[in-house]
């Protein structure tokens, strides 16, 4: 590209960003409105009162709701990036019998959608007594196609002699994985670990059918729940939405660099 | 490539992968399975099997009419939000690009709807297309019920999901866009390219890889869209906004017709595996 400031491109691009952040910022204006603003329909509110947030927070338990989804989707990284990074490592680095074709095998997974085996999981979940706990949240996603063939890629391109000067050391695989592997594929468990967190966190249907008990529920089935509760009080449900857009909100500002290249390195290079 | 060195055949590489073939087994492939039998059979109101049905339970839903007018729902709306999508993530990436001040904000909105639930922005729109007091109305000066409307419903909805997958496409496009080959361009504006002519015959090409990767991703999620229609129409009005997923869950969970909610799983995997292996083949023919 040329090193000359496109103005009407940088006009444009504004424009753009405006109408995408609209929904948000007018969020966040509504859930200072009171009751009559609202039904105003006014664009700015007259103050920044917090009464709507009180009242959010009186309503539903948004703090227990963003403490389930955080219990959930911490321990879905957690255990996402143990599995994967153990399958990476010895699909990547290590030679067995049936590799390529257990490599397969999990690929496949990809092509199972997810809405299509969700009855069965729910009557697995409902076998193992599992409904109405945090386990029925966290069971399924312990594991994915996408964070071990990342994590393949990863130990792929670590450099051989590494492993081999682990091994001459007399360092066993697993101290390797440990010690070595898990520090230099960290880019990589940094991107995954991002992707994974927010799929997990906004996550609806699951979450929704194994839970029942409010104590339990996740944020997004919080947010359902605040607007049902009253249909007119958009000043409450918008503070609600303000509550717990927020920390992923701020999960993503931190972690854009690390997830954007290490979601695009591998498929733009193919 | 991984060229090392021959290592004498141990159990170790088999322990590393037994935890997440262990969790697919479980979580994925007998779930499937599952999910086949019990769509080959009578079921209770538990999910608990009664009696072998063949492939009643299949010719029940291929003649139901509420299977046919979901799928039509399912595929009106995958055909609005897969080309809003792709087409809004290819022009912010164009956009987002070129050298201007401030790209870097820019760049960081454009990303954004990545971490925007579907519940929240499906709860602020809502909101926002609210017939007496949403803003839409205001501005626009009309009265539409944006959500209660059989033409309206579903677009709304596709504008929904089309926001929120704006992140996602943007990024992918993006990333493209910065491996096209510069001189490529140098050679485009030699030969005197307007802006259409640049992007049409050099960027679309160069990155019809991504374009394609995106078209599939956009496809498989837009056929599984369950949270923005529960929480903006919960199907309404009548069907018009009842996809497939929301009947297979009104089938399953409201209805306790578990083999009836299989069959349609099913149905919708068959559905899927045909469209992805179809834009494969298509990947294959016509990309550079």
């Amino acid at each position: 590209m040329t090193g000359r400031k496109n103005i009407v491109a940088g006009i444009v691009a504004f424009l753009i960003a405006l109408a995408i952040l609209f929904p948000l910022l007018y969020c966040l204006s509504a859930s200072f409105m009171t009751e009559k603003e609202i039904y105003a329909t006014r664009v700015l509110p007259s103050g920044l009162g917090l009464a709507n947030y009180q009242k959010a927070l009186q309503q539903a338990p948004l703090f227990k709701f963003i403490l389930n989804s955080l219990i959930v989707s911490v321990s879905c990284v957690v255990l996402q990036l143990f599995t994967g990074s153990l399958a990476g490592y010895a699909f990547g680095c290590l030679e067995f019998k049936g590799k390529n074709a257990l490599f397969k095998i999990f690929l496949a997974t990809m092509m199972i959608p997810g809405n299509a085996i969700i009855i069965s999981n729910y009557l697995t979940i409902i076998d193992f007594s599992l409904i109405d706990t945090h386990w029925a949240m966290i069971l399924p996603y312990m594991t994915s196609a996408f964070c071990v063939f990342n994590m393949r890629q990863a130990y792929k391109s670590l450099p051989v002699e590494l492993h081999e000067a682990a091994v001459i050391d007399g360092a066993s695989s697993f101290q390797y994985l440990m010690n070595v592997g898990a520090p230099l594929t960290l880019p990589s468990l940094g991107a995954v670990g991002i992707q994974t967190f927010l799929s997990v966190w906004n996550q609806y249907l699951w979450p929704m059918l194994v839970t029942s008990k409010t104590s339990l529920r996740t944020v997004q089935i919080g947010i359902g729940m605040l607007n049902n509760s009253d249909a007119m009080a958009y000043g409450v449900i918008m503070a609600g939405t303000v509550v717990v857009m927020i920390p992923l909100v701020i999960v993503f500002i931190i972690g854009q660099k690390t997830l954007i290249t290490g979601l695009t390195a591998g498929a733009v290079k193919g | 490539m991984n060229k090392g060195r021959k290592k004498p055949i141990t159990v170790e590489p088999y322990l590393y992968i037994l935890p997440s073939l262990l969790l697919f087994i479980l979580f994925v492939f007998y779930p499937f399975a599952k999910t086949i039998w019990l769509s080959l059979n009578v079921t209770n109101n538990n999910g608990g099997v009664i009696s072998f049905a063949g492939i009643d339970n299949y010719k029940a839903t291929l003649t139901s009419s509420t299977f046919w007018f979901a799928m039509s729902v399912t595929v009106r709306y995958a055909l609005m939000v897969v080309v809003g999508s792709i087409l809004m993530g290819l022009i912010c990436g164009i956009v987002a690009n070129e050298m201007f001040r401030g790209r870097g904000i820019v760049r960081t909105v454009y990303a954004m709807p990545m971490a925007i639930s579907s519940a929240c922005i499906a709860v602020i729109i809502t909101f926002i297309l609210h017939p007496t007091i949403g803003i839409l109305n205001k501005v626009l000066g009309t009265q539409y019920r944006w959500l209660r409307d059989i033409k309206l419903a579903l677009p709304s909805i596709s504008v929904v999901t089309i926001w929120m997958n704006i992140g996602m496409n943007y990024i992918f496009t993006i990333a493209a866009l910065q491996n096209v080959d510069i001189s490529l361009y140098e050679a485009g504006a030699i030969e005197g390219t307007n802006f259409f002519q640049k992007h049409w015959y050099i960027t679309m090409p160069a990155i019809s890889p991504t374009l394609f990767f995106l078209l599939i991703i956009n496809v498989i999620n837009s056929f599984q869209s369950y949270a923005q229609i529960r929480l903006m129409t919960q199907g309404g009005p009548g069907k018009f906004t009842t996809n497939i997923v929301y009947l297979i869950y009104r089938e399953t969970f409201e209805n306790m017709r578990y083999s009836s909610g299989a069959t349609m799983s099913v149905l919708l995997f068959i559905v899927l595996f045909i469209l992805t292996s179809i834009q494969f083949k298509a990947e294959k023919a016509v990309t550079y």
